[in-house]
C-alpha cells in the first residue's frame, strides 16, 4: 500500500473512532481528572453557595481518612464483600449457565429466562421482597432454617449476620448477568472434547477441571474482574436494605464516600474516597490479569 | 407513507421517543404551579388540608410533592445545587442554619413576622440567625422522659424526681423493684439527644467564640458528661445502641428499663404498639436538671420560602394560611403534630391532656442548640467520643478535650468565614 494510502486510510481510522474517543474523554477522562482535583479542595456546602469559598488543602483530604477509623471500616467491610462475595457469586453463575447448558434439561429457554429475570427486575422493588424473606420471625429463609432445627438469626439486626444477608441478596441479584456471559463461552467448548474425555473414563470433576475450565479460562478472568470491579463498588443493596447499619456492618466504601459527599456534603473529601477507590480497583484487576498472564488464560 | 421509512429512520426515531416524552415532560413542568415540598406524615395529610384554607381561585394552584424523611436532607441540599428548589417547603427544624448559611432560603419578610407571635420562645429562637427569622415554626416537638409509672409508684415515687441526685436515687430504687437483669433507663449509645440534653440542663453553651470553637471543656458540660458516665457505671442504663433492642414497646412492659427519653410522636406508638394492660401505666414528665427542671432542645419544622422563588409574595400568603389558627387546628386533628400556635393548644384541647401537657412545659423550658450548619456533624463525633468514654476508653475529662479537638477541626472552615466576613 503507498504511503499515501496508508495515511488516509489512518485519518479514516481516526475519523472513525473519534466519536468513541470524544465520549470517552467527556464522559471518562474529564469527570475523573476533575474529581482527581475535586479531592485536593476543600468543597463543601460554603463553597456550594459560593464558589470563591473553596481552598485548595492539597492532601488534607488524604491525611483525614486514613485517620477515620470508619473509613477502615469500610474498607474492611468492602474487603469482605470482594472475598466472599467474588468466588460465591462466579462459582453460582457457573454453574447455573452449566445447567442451562447441559443437554439432559428440559425446557431450556424457560430456565434461562427464569434464571435471568432477577438481573433485570427492579432493585428497590426486590430489595422489599427480601426484606420480608429474611424478616426475623416471619421471613421464609429462618422457617426454611428452622426446618433443621436453627435458631432465628436477626439477618438484618445482627451486625454478624448482616453482611451475609447482603451478599446472598446480591449474588441472587447479579448471577443473571454472569451466567449469560458464562453461556456464550460454554457453548464455544467443543462437545468432541467433553466427550472423548468421558470415553476416557473422565468422571464429571475431571472433564470440569480439565475440559471445560481450561476452555473457558478467558471468560472466566473477564466475569472475575467485573465481579470484583461490581463488589468493590456495592453501594445501592446496602443502601435500600439496612442503610449501612447495623453498627455500621454494612458501610462499603462507596456507602461511605456517598455519606461524604451528599450526607455531609463534603465533596471534597467524598472526592478523595473515590480516587482511592480507583485506585483499588486498578491494583487488584493489574493482580488479576497478571496472575491470568501467567497462567496462559489470555 | 409508513412503507417509505427505511429500517435505521425506524430505528432512529424508536431511538429518540424516550428523549420527546423528556421534552415534553420539561415543557409542561410550567412556571405557575406552586410547588410545597413536605415529609412524612406531614406531606400525606397537607391536601387535605390545603383544601379547607380557602386558596384564592386566582392564585397559582398548588402542588404538593412527598418526600421521604431519610431522603429530605440530601434532596433539600441537592435540590439547592441544581437549583430546583419548589417555591415553599417544611424543613426540619436544625436544618435551617445551614440552608440559611448557603442562602437557599429567603428570611421572613416584615409582613410575616407576625406569625411569629404567639409561638413557643424557644423554638422561634431556633430559627433566627444573625438577627434574622428564617422560617415559620409550623409543629414542634421536644424530647421528655416516658416512664412507668406503676414501677415508680411501688419505688414509692409519684413521678420521677426534677434534680438530678433526687433522679438518680429514684433510679436505683426503681431499678430493684424491676428485678434481676432489668436496668432502670434507656439511653442507647448511638443517639446523641440524651447527652445534649443533660448539656443544655446544666446550662453548657457547647460552642464558643462566635460558634466557632467548641466549648466542651466548659464545667458544665463536663458535669452534665460526668453524670452521663455514672449512669452507666452505676448500672442504671444498659451499654447497648438502639438496634440492639428490637422492640423498644415489648422491652418497656416487662420492665427491661422504666423510662426512657422521647418526643410526641411516641404518644401514638405506645396507643398502638403497647400492650393493652399498660396502658394506664406510663407518663410522661419535663426532664430533671441539676437542681429543677431541666431543659431540652426545641424541634419541629418549620415552613420555609425558598429564595429566588418566582412567587415570593403568593407562597408568603400560602404560609400565612397554613399557620391560621383554624387551619392549624385541622393540621393538629389530621396528623397529631404539637401545634406551633400556643392558642391552638387550649382549642385543641392539649393543655388538658396529661401525656401532652408536660410537652408544653418542657417547651417553655426549652433551649435552642448552636445554629452552625456543622452542628449535626459535631454531635455526632460528640456521641461517638461519648460512647468510648462510657465503655471504658476515656475518663470525663479527656472525653471532653477530645471532643473539642474534633469540634475544632469541624469548625475549621466556619472559622476562616468568620475571618473573611462571609459567614452568617
Amino acid at each position: 500500500m503507498s504511503v499515501a494510502g496508508r495515511a488516509s486510510e489512518a485519518r479514516a481510522g481516526w475519523a472513525m473512532s473519534s466519536p468513541a474517543l470524544g465520549a470517552i474523554a467527556i464522559f471518562f477522562v474529564f469527570p475523573a481528572i476533575a474529581s482527581l482535583l475535586l479531592s485536593f479542595t476543600d468543597f463543601d456546602i460554603y463553597a456550594l453557595a459560593d464558589i470563591g469559598n473553596l481552598r485548595f488543602v492539597g492532601l488534607q483530604n488524604y491525611e483525614r481518612l486514613v485517620a477515620n477509623p470508619l473509613f477502615w471500616k469500610a474498607v474492611t467491610n468492602t474487603l469482605l464483600f470482594v472475598g466472599f462475595g467474588v468466588p460465591f457469586i462466579v462459582t453460582l453463575s457457573l454453574f447455573a449457565a452449566m445447567l442451562v447448558n447441559s443437554r439432559w434439561l428440559k425446557w431450556r429457554p424457560v430456565w434461562r429466562v427464569a434464571l435471568f429475570a432477577p438481573y433485570v427486575t427492579t432493585l428497590v422493588a426486590t430489595a422489599v421482597v427480601w426484606r420480608y424473606l429474611l424478616h426475623t420471625r416471619y421471613g421464609l429463609v429462618n422457617y426454611l432454617l428452622s426446618l433443621f432445627g436453627i435458631a432465628p438469626i436477626d439477618w438484618l439486626g445482627d451486625p454478624h449476620a448482616s453482611l451475609p444477608a447482603i451478599l446472598i441478596f446480591v449474588g441472587w441479584k447479579t448471577f443473571g448477568y454472569n451466567m449469560i456471559i458464562f453461556l456464550a463461552a460454554l457453548q464455544t467448548v467443543p462437545r468432541e472434547l467433553d466427550e472423548a474425555a468421558r470415553i476416557d473414563g473422565a468422571g464429571w470433576f475431571t472433564r470440569l477441571r480439565h475440559v471445560t475450565l481450561p476452555a473457558i479460562a478467558p471468560t472466566v478472568l473477564l466475569v472475575s474482574v467485573l465481579t470484583v470491579a461490581g463488589m468493590f463498588q456495592l453501594f445501592a443493596e446496602p443502601y435500600v436494605m439496612t442503610q449501612g447499619g447495623p453498627a455500621q456492618s454494612t458501610v462499603t466504601i462507596l456507602y461511605f464516600m456517598y455519606e461524604e459527599g451528599f450526607k455531609w456534603w463534603n465533596l471534597g473529601s467524598g472526592a478523595a474516597v473515590a480516587f482511592l477507590l480507583f485506585l483499588c480497583i486498578l491494583a487488584v484487576t493489574l493482580v488479576q490479569l497478571r496472575l491470568a498472564r501467567r497462567g496462559d488464560a489470555i | 407513507m409508513l412503507m417509505l421509512l427505511t429500517r435505521r429512520q425506524m430505528t432512529g426515531a424508536l431511538a429518540a421517543l424516550p428523549l420527546s416524552s423528556l421534552l415534553g415532560g420539561c415543557g409542561a413542568r410550567g412556571e405557575e404551579t406552586l410547588t410545597v415540598w413536605a415529609m412524612g406524615n406531614e406531606a400525606a395529610s397537607l391536601p387535605e388540608l390545603l383544601k379547607a384554607i380557602d386558596w384564592p381561585a386566582d392564585a397559582p394552584p398548588v402542588a404538593v410533592q412527598p418526600l421521604p424523611w431519610t431522603a429530605a436532607h440530601e434532596k433539600l441540599l441537592t435540590g439547592f445545587a441544581g437549583g430546583s428548589l419548589p417555591a415553599v417547603g417544611q424543613v426540619g427544624n436544625s436544618w435551617i442554619a445551614e440552608l440559611a448559611a448557603i442562602g437557599a432560603i429567603a428570611p421572613v419578610p416584615s409582613s410575616a413576622l407576625g406569625l411569629l407571635d404567639d409561638q413557643f420562645g424557644a423554638v422561634v429562637e431556633t430559627n433566627r440567625i444573625a438577627g434574622l427569622a428564617w422560617a415559620i415554626p409550623w409543629y414542634v416537638d421536644t424530647r421528655l422522659q416516658f416512664y412507668r409509672k406503676d414501677l415508680f409508684a411501688r419505688a414509692g415515687y409519684g413521678a420521677p424526681p426534677a434534680d438530678w441526685s433526687g433522679w438518680k436515687a429514684a433510679l436505683h430504687r426503681v431499678k430493684a423493684i424491676a428485678g434481676d437483669g432489668s436496668y432502670a433507663l434507656l439511653y442507647p449509645l448511638n443517639e446523641y439527644e440524651q447527652l445534649t440534653t443533660l448539656a443544655l440542663s446544666a446550662g453548657a453553651r457547647m460552642l464558643r467564640d462566635d460558634s466557632a470553637r467548641g466549648a466542651f471543656s466548659d464545667p458544665e458540660f463536663k458535669a452534665a458528661l460526668a453524670f452521663y458516665k455514672s449512669l452507666f457505671d452505676e448500672g442504671l442504663a444498659p451499654l447497648v445502641s438502639s438496634a440492639q433492642i428490637s422492640n423498644l414497646w415489648d422491652e418497656f412492659a416487662k420492665g427491661y428499663f422504666s423510662l426512657f427519653l422521647s418526643g410526641p410522636w411516641t404518644i401514638g406508638d405506645m396507643k398502638t404498639r403497647l400492650v393493652a394492660g399498660m396502658q394506664d401505666n406510663w407518663a410522661t414528665a419535663p426532664n430533671p436538671g441539676p437542681d429543677g427542671t431541666g431543659s431540652a432542645a426545641p424541634g419541629g419544622s418549620s415552613l420555609v420560602v425558598f429564595a429566588g422563588s418566582a412567587h415570593g409574595d403568593a407562597a408568603w400568603d400560602l404560609v400565612s394560611r397554613l399557620m391560621a389558627p383554624a387551619a392549624q387546628l385541622k393540621f393538629q386533628q389530621l396528623t397529631g403534630d404539637l401545634p406551633a400556635r400556643r392558642s391552638v393548644w387550649a382549642k385543641a384541647g392539649l393543655a388538658g391532656n396529661p401525656v401532652v401537657a408536660p410537652f408544653a412545659t418542657q417547651l417553655d423550658h426549652a433551649t435552642p442548640l448552636p445554629k452552625v450548619p456543622e452542628w449535626e456533624r459535631i454531635v455526632t463525633e460528640m456521641q461517638t467520643v461519648a460512647e468510648r468514654m462510657v465503655r471504658g476508653q476515656y475518663g470525663v475529662d479527656e472525653a471532653a478535650n477530645e471532643i473539642d479537638v474534633r469540634a475544632d477541626r469541624l469548625l475549621e472552615k466556619r472559622r476562616w468565614m468568620l475571618e473573611k466576613g462571609r459567614a452568617l
